[in-house]
C-alpha cells in the first residue's frame, strides 16, 4: 500500500466511513435520545430536527432503573462469570487449535470437521439433556453450568485459533522441534506469544458472548442474586409496558461498561496485532 | 541432528508400523492437546446429543415417562405446514443476510485498513452495535422500527409524504417484516469486520511492496493479495454467519414474536415453542434434527467449494 493516498481516494474513503458510522450511530443516539424523554415526550410523533432532543432532559431515569432492579449485583454477576469463560476458552481451545495446526496426525482434518459440526448443532439439541445432566449434578442455579464448559474449548475459538495458526510460518515451528524443544515449549514460547491478536480476539468475542447470553442464564440461574444483567432486562421489559423511556435508560446503563471496555482493549488490539510474529 | 531432521521430512510417508519418534511425539501431543476437548464433547456434546436421538423417537414432555412412539414425530414434522413456513422464513433470512454481511464486514475492514486517521474511534463506532445484546438490541429495534414513532418512519417521512404513501408497518406487516430483520441484521457486521481486520494487519507488508516493484495498482494488489489472503477469514465469516442466521432467536422473540400471518416464525423460534410451551420434547428433538441436517449439509458442499479458492499460507 502506497504511503500516501491520493486525495480523491482519501476523500471517497471519508465520506463512505462517515456515511457508514452514521448509520450505525444513529439507532443509539435514538436510544439514547428515548432514554432521556419523559413517558409523554418519548411517544410524541417527532416533526422537525428541534423534536429529537427531548425539552427537558430526564436524567433521573438512570437512577430511576438503578433504584427499580439491583443491576449492579447483575453486573457482578455477569463479570464473574464472563472473567472465567474468557480463561478457560483461551486455554483451552488454543491447545486444540495447536494440536490441529501443527501435529500430523492421520485423519486430523476429518476430526476436526467434527469439532466444526459440534457449533452447527443447534444449541437446543442438547439443551434439554444438558440441563438433565446438570441438574444431576446439582449444578443448576449456580455459576457452573456457565462457567465449567468453557474449560473445555469452544469450537468457535478452536476454529479462530486454526485460522490464525494456519498463517503462522510453518518454518519456524519446524525449526523450534529439530532443536529439540518440546510441543508444550513451542506452544508456550513461540506459538502463544506471536498469537496475541487472535487471544485478544478470542478474548473479546468469548466476553461479549457471555454479555448477551440469554438462553444460558435463563435456563439454569433461578434465584435472582444470580442473575445476570440479560435477565435483570428482560424482566424489566416485562415488568414495564408503557415505560420505554426506563427499559432505553437500562439498555443505556447496561451497554456503558462493555463500551468503556472495548475502549480499553482497543489498544491491545492493535499493539498485539501490530507486533504478531508473522512478519519475521 | 541430522537424523531427527530426516525423520522430520519422513513424517507423512513413515507407515503406521515404523513411527519415526517425531511421528509418534506428534501423536502423543495430538491427544493430550485435544484432550479437554474430547473429555467436554463427551460430557456436553455427545452424551446429550446420543440422548436427543433417543428423545426424538419418543413422547417425553418433561413430566411423564418416554414412550417410545417410532417416527411418528418425523412423520409429523412432513406434514406440520408451519414447519414448512418456519423454514422458508428461516432459508430467506439466511440467503440475504450471509453473503450482505459477509462482504459488508470485509468492506469495512478494507476501508479501515488503510491510512485512516482516528482508526480507534471508527472501529469502535462499527464493533458498538454487536455490543448491543439479543435482548437489548430486539427492544431497541422494535422500537426503532415503531410503525407510528420509530426512527426509520421518523427519517422517512418527507419520502412518504412526497410520494403520498402510509407508513410502511414493518414487523407488522407480512411482506415487510423479514427485510427488517435483514436490515437489523446488517447494523451488527462489526464483529466481523473485527476477525477481518486482525487478518489483514497479518498480512505482511513485503508483499505489497514487492507487489508495488512490479507496477501493480491498488486494484491489482487488493485482488491478487488481499482477497487472497484474507480467504480463509471469508470461509470463516461465511460458515459462522450461516450457522448462526438458521438460529436466529433472541432477538425475533424479542421483537416481533411469530409476528404477521407468521412471517417472522423462524425454525428454532417454532422449535421453542414446541419443546419449552408445550413441552413436546420429542417432537423439539426431532426439529432440532432435521435443522442439524440442514445446516450440515449446506456447511460440507461449501467446504468442497471452498477448496477451490482458499488458499492457506501455512498449509503444504
Amino acid at each position: 500500500m502506497s504511503e500516501k493516498a491520493s486525495l480523491p481516494q482519501r476523500v471517497i474513503t471519508y465520506t463512505l466511513l462517515i456515511c457508514l458510522a452514521s448509520a450505525m450511530l444513529l439507532p443509539f443516539l435514538w436510544l439514547l435520545r428515548s432514554s432521556l424523554c419523559d413517558e409523554a415526550t418519548v411517544i410524541k410523533e417527532i416533526e422537525s430536527v428541534a423534536d429529537f432532543i427531548p425539552p427537558v432532559l430526564h436524567w433521573e431515569n438512570f437512577p430511576n432503573v438503578l433504584k427499580a432492579i439491583p443491576l449492579l449485583m447483575y453486573l457482578k454477576n455477569t463479570v464473574f462469570i464472563a472473567i472465567c469463560v474468557i480463561i478457560g476458552s483461551v486455554l483451552s481451545s488454543s491447545l486444540c487449535a495447536y494440536a490441529f495446526t501443527f501435529c500430523h496426525v492421520p485423519y486430523r482434518r476429518h476430526l476436526f470437521y467434527c469439532v466444526l459440526a459440534t457449533v452447527m448443532l443447534p444449541g437446543v439439541v442438547t439443551m434439554i439433556p444438558g440441563f438433565i445432566l446438570f441438574r444431576e449434578l446439582g449444578w443448576i442455579d449456580s455459576f457452573r453450568p456457565l462457567i465449567v464448559p468453557a474449560f473445555f474449548g469452544s469450537a468457535f475459538a478452536i476454529f479462530l485459533f486454526r485460522q490464525f495458526f494456519l498463517g503462522l510460518p510453518v518454518s519456524l515451528i519446524e525449526a523450534a522441534r529439530i532443536d529439540g524443544a518440546t510441543p508444550l515449549q513451542i506452544y508456550r514460547l513461540i506459538v502463544l506469544p506471536m498469537s496475541r491478536p487472535v487471544i485478544v480476539t478470542v478474548s473479546l468475542f468469548s466476553f461479549v458472548g457471555c454479555w448477551n447470553d440469554f438462553m444460558g442464564p435463563l435456563i439454569f440461574l433461578n434465584s435472582k442474586e444470580n442473575w445476570t444483567l440479560q435477565l435483570g432486562l428482560n424482566s424489566f421489559r416485562g415488568e414495564i409496558v408503557d415505560q420505554t423511556n426506563l427499559l432505553m435508560a437500562c439498555s443505556v446503563i447496561i451497554l456503558i461498561p462493555v463500551i468503556v471496555a472495548f475502549f480499553c482493549l482497543q489498544r491491545y488490539f492493535i499493539r498485539g496485532a501490530n507486533m504478531s510474529g508473522v512478519k519475521g | 541432528m541430522k537424523t531427527n531432521h530426516k525423520s522430520a521430512i519422513g513424517i507423512r510417508q513413515s507407515s503406521p508400523r515404523h513411527l519415526s519418534p517425531m511421528a509418534r511425539e506428534d501423536r502423543l501431543t495430538f491427544w493430550c492437546f485435544l484432550s479437554p476437548w474430547i473429555i467436554g464433547f463427551v460430557l456436553f456434546g455427545a452424551g446429550p446429543i446420543i440422548a436427543s436421538i433417543f428423545l426424538s423417537f419418543t413422547d417425553y414432555s418433561l413430566f411423564n415417562r418416554p414412550n417410545w412412539v417410532g417416527l411418528d414425530n418425523y412423520r409429523e414434522l412432513f406434514r406440520d405446514p408451519l414447519i414448512w413456513k418456519s423454514l422458508g422464513n428461516t432459508l430467506f433470512y439466511v440467503i440475504f443476510v450471509v453473503p450482505l454481511s459477509t462482504a459488508g464486514s470485509c468492506l469495512l475492514a478494507v476501508l479501515l485498513n488503510q491510512k485512516v486517521h482516528g482508526i480507534p474511534v471508527w472501529r469502535t463506532i462499527f464493533y458498538l452495535p454487536t455490543i448491543v445484546s439479543g435482548v437489548a438490541m430486539g427492544v431497541l429495534w422494535r422500537w426503532i422500527f415503531n410503525p407510528e414513532v420509530g426512527l426509520i418512519n421518523t427519517l422517512l417521512s418527507p419520502l412518504f409524504k412526497l410520494f403520498a404513501i402510509d407508513n410502511p408497518q414493518w414487523l407488522l406487516d407480512p411482506v415487510l417484516a423479514k427485510p427488517a430483520y435483514i436490515f437489523m441484521s446488517l447494523w451488527a457486521i462489526g464483529g466481523g469486520m473485527i476477525i477481518f481486520l486482525a487478518a489483514l494487519q497479518g498480512i505482511p507488508k513485503d508483499l505489497y511492496e514487492a507487489a508495488e516493484i512490479d507496477g501493480a495498482g491498488p486494484v491489482r494488489q487488493f485482488f491478487n493479495i488481499t482477497l487472497p489472503m484474507l480467504s480463509p477469514v471469508i470461509l470463516f465469516s461465511f460458515t459462522m454467519g450461516t450457522i448462526g442466521s438458521f438460529q436466529i432467536f433472541a432477538q425475533a422473540y424479542v421483537m416481533s414474536g411469530r409476528g404477521p400471518d407468521n412471517a417472522t416464525l423462524f425454525y428454532v423460534m417454532y422449535l421453542f415453542d414446541q419443546a419449552f410451551r408445550y413441552f413436546r420434547m420429542g417432537y423439539g428433538a426431532a426439529m432440532a434434527w432435521v435443522l442439524f441436517a440442514i445446516v450440515l449439509m449446506v456447511t460440507v458442499i461449501k467446504f468442497k467449494v471452498a477448496k477451490r479458492w482458499v488458499y492457506y499460507e501455512g498449509e503444504v
